[in-house]
């Protein structure tokens, strides 16, 4: 493994990790801009124009966009979150120069007003998509209801409403002043030559231009809000619980990910055996996520309706045991296993070490090798863990319950 | 450039096969292991029994109870499932290269070992029952279930997760029975990828699986089912519209005009037909898609989309017109290079998943009884031309679709 970097006179930041044992390379530009961006009037922007960025450049329209991917046999894609939108490419070396040309020239798109209209249907399509989906609505309601004015309770997809009211001069002045050059990462990973990678961004993206993007992150308090939403038709209840937790910046989310896995993993943790081993419920697992100076546990629960207020009593049971009681160097070692034999299944593709070098990068400004990556998880004590359950306990959580039963309340 | 790959393989005298492929440059190794104990082979009125007992069986086996068993493989950092398919039951797994053999000395427990305490029924019983409702919670899933269901003969469609019935009623003597019928070593594929040493692994699964016994495989009745046309009433969002169609076989000499066909429809990339004409033109839907189905003696394509009861007979009405045009009018020279450089590319970067080239393993020998290289199929897909392709799409028989719908109306389908 090598690792370069370089900077492009227009800001755009340029990283690649060089692998040639693999078969593939994998590209990617990582947009710091989000849902947590957006102001009030143009809720979904972030994502509508994810969609919009497939849809042709003076160069193509979108079936040629997608012709040019498909004729190398490029796997493309894209994604929008609170905080980033990360465009890839996966194909293999020989096609590069062709798959990073459609790649880098979607990045300046045309934004023309009748394929705005057309993707609008699809939008609301994806929207409703997600509406018949319980984990989704509670999801998106549990953010919005621990995050409160927060931009980060905002919603990625924005709803019917805000996206049928959006014009296309909205979008077009949001990608302005978000889609600098100098607000974007572009990552390699995999097999592929420094040179010849610096030599295709400088003459795909060295004319690129626009002012500083920024983004003001302070770091949220959760609400410890309560709700319980009525959805009559659903056959199974859904809750999840979020609690604020390290943010990505310090060295404690290692220790986070550690203690949602000994807590809460969906297998062998001490929530799976209070509630899906006697089978009190179909589903429950804790997860981490970081976040631009901000972090959230989310407990997610699915159980039958009548057995809901038991099973809120069972997790919080958990999480008190675990604050009041050391956790054991067993449970430590055991999850230290598991992270890091995820770690590596998940590093041996271009495409999974892609993820994790331009999400750090984008973040801390630094190369964080998978052995470096690994030693952090190694490194963390059962010290650490009560340290950081002190500072971050689990409870009280915000919690949003969604379902057939609007007879819940916060577990006591 | 990364050294080539190799596969071998070995047929132990009880029956079960195992195949291997070394993965240079790999660290982690995974398997695949295929019981030939799917859903098809459950009583008419006991649904669900294969995936109950793939729950059962992890829930303390050999030496090792149910806590110790999976305290076990996490320490091994094992990541793994267990599931009941149709037609089998899978159990897959992946770790590090170096716990490859203790992690298979446990599996061999849970396959030949395991406890089945009568005392795990109840709560596996009450997961199969939740399962079985979050699925009514999931129209996307629950539609293609159904579909299945509807279109090939029974046994073959079975839903894995069962029926309420089904799983209420099933003692655990039953699930047991279950165990002991289907359970053998006939049958099996064992596919392990990555991280490995041939010879070791070769004598490690002859001593932890050879005397496993062999049994008769159990008889199947197959009778057939319907309806061709049928819609489902939900108060949802959105309309399910799915729709299936026999095609070639896996060991058929049709299979790549087969696949062919199917990809140029609706695979997995954005220039196929369906998400051509139905999304990126029409803004019709956020999902649609072709995948090809297959059992050794039966194949089909399926569609899948899902949008608004506004728009979804259209929907429907682009589908079946994609369907049609592709039967008379066949495939353009650069829509077959366009699939045949996606097919192609997938293929070498499967071997960068040991998962993915474990489960590629099993399954080729399910089907054809033999591992296919990549040099096979890269010259098969190189010797399709479009007059071939053509040719195979213009004698589709499409008498024989099935078309399923789910949410708050029906459409009007044709005749």
């Amino acid at each position: 493994m090598r690792f370069h970097h370089t900077v492009l006179e227009n800001g755009l930041q340029i990283i690649a990790e060089l692998n040639d044992q693999a078969r593939s390379v994998a590209a990617g530009f990582f947009v710091k801009t989000g849902s947590r961006d957006e102001s009030k009037e143009v809720a979904g922007v972030s994502h509508f124009l994810e969609h919009m960025v497939f849809k042709g450049t003076p160069r193509r329209d979108a079936l040629a966009v997608n012709r040019d991917f498909d004729r190398v046999g490029a796997k493309h894609n894209a994604q929008t979150s609170e905080e980033d939108t990360f465009y890839h490419v996966t194909c293999l070396p020989e096609y590069l120069p062709q798959a990073f040309d459609v790649l880098s020239d979607i990045l300046r798109p045309t934004l023309r007003e009748v394929d705005f209209d057309t993707e609008k249907k699809v939008i609301i399509e994806e929207i409703r998509m997600y509406l018949d989906n319980p984990m989704s609505v509670a999801f998106e309601a549990a953010k919005a209801a621990h995050f409160g004015r927060h931009p980060l309770g905002q919603s990625i997809l924005g709803t019917v409403e805000s996206i049928s009211g959006l014009k296309v001069e909205q979008m077009r002045d949001y990608f302005a002043r978000r889609y600098s050059p100098a607000n974007i990462v572009l990552a390699f990973a995999g097999k592929t030559d420094w040179d010849q990678v610096v030599a295709l961004a400088r003459s795909h993206c060295g004319h690129w231009t626009g002012g500083e993007a920024s983004r003001q992150a302070v770091a949220p308090r959760g609400t410890g809000a309560f709700q319980a939403l009525l959805r009559s038709d659903d056959q199974q209840q859904t809750i999840i619980g979020v609690a604020d937790a390290p943010p990505l910046e310090s060295d404690d989310r290692y220790v986070a990910q550690l203690l949602s896995t000994i807590l809460g993993d969906h297998t062998g943790s001490r929530l799976y055996w209070a509630l899906i081993d006697p089978g009190y419920a179909d589903g429950v697992e804790t997860t981490y996520q970081d976040y631009n100076q901000a972090g959230a546990y989310f407990t997610f629960l699915s159980c039958e309706p009548g057995a809901t207020q038991a099973n809120l009593g069972r997790v919080a049971e958990v999480y008190r045991e675990a604050l009041a009681d050391d956790l054991t160097v067993q449970e430590l070692t055991q999850a230290q296993n598991k992270v890091l034999a995820r770690s590596v299944l998940r590093s041996e593709r271009p495409m999974g070490r892609l993820v994790s070098l331009g999400f750090h990068w984008t973040y801390r400004h630094e190369y964080l090798p998978i052995a470096d990556e690994l030693e952090k998880f190694s490194r963390v004590t059962l010290d650490d863990l009560r340290r950081v359950l002190d500072r971050w306990p689990l409870l009280p959580m915000t919690i949003v319950s969604v379902g057939p039963t609007t007879d819940v309340h916060p577990p006591r | 450039m990364p050294e080539d790959s190799t596969i071998a393989q070995h047929e132990f005298s009880n029956g079960l096969v195992l195949l291997a492929e070394s993965m240079p440059g790999v660290q982690s190794a995974a398997f695949t292991l295929l019981l030939p104990a799917g859903a098809a082979y459950e009583a008419d009125d006991r649904g669900g029994a294969a995936a109950m007992l793939s729950e059962w069986i992890t829930r303390g086996a050999g030496e090792r109870d149910s806590h110790e068993l999976l305290t076990a493989l996490d320490n091994l950092g094992v990541n793994h499932s267990e599931s009941a398919q149709g037609l089998h039951t899978g159990l897959l797994a992946a770790t590090l290269g170096r716990n490859l053999i203790p992690a298979l000395e446990l599996y061999a427990d849970i396959v030949l070992r395991p406890r089945l305490d009568d005392e795990e029924v109840e709560p596996i019983r009450a997961l199969a029952l939740q399962n079985l409702r979050s699925l009514e919670d999931d129209p996307g899933t629950k539609v293609i279930y159904e579909l299945r269901r509807r279109h090939f003969p029974d046994p073959w469609g079975r839903p894995a997760p069962g029926t309420p019935e089904g799983v209420a009623a099933l003692s655990a003597d039953e699930i047991r029975r279950f165990y002991r019928r289907t359970y053998r070593p006939n049958g099996a594929i064992l596919g392990v990828a990555g991280a490995i040493d041939w010879p070791a692994l070769r004598d490690v699964v002859g001593r932890l699986f050879g005397d496993w016994p062999s049994l008769p495989a159990p008889s199947v009745q197959e009778r057939a089912t319907g309806p061709r046309r049928d819609h489902i009433l939900r108060e949802t969002q959105q309309i399910q519209i799915a729709l299936a169609y026999p095609t070639a076989t896996f060991a058929s000499p049709d299979y790549y005009r087969a696949r062919a066909t199917q990809t140029i429809l609706g695979g997995a990339y954005s220039s196929a037909r369906l998400f051509t004409e139905v999304r990126e033109k029409r803004g019709l839907c956020y999902s649609v898609y072709a995948s090809y189905e297959g059992q050794r003696d039966r194949a089909a394509i399926l569609c899948h989309a899902g949008t608004s009861a506004d728009r979804a007979q259209e929907t429907l009405d682009v589908t079946l017109a994609e369907i049609d045009r592709l039967r008379r009018s066949g495939v353009e020279p650069d829509e077959l290079e366009t699939m045949r450089a996606g097919l192609k590319s997938a293929l070498i970067m499967q071997q960068e998943s040991s998962m993915s080239r474990s489960a590629a393993l099993a399954s080729d020998w399910y089907y054809l009884g033999r591992v296919r290289s990549l040099d096979e199929i890269s010259a098969a897909l190189d010797a399709l031309t479009p007059a071939s392709v053509t040719a195979f799409a213009a004698a589709q028989d499409l008498t024989d679709m099935t078309i399923l719908t789910l949410g708050p109306n029906a459409l009007s389908f044709p005749a």
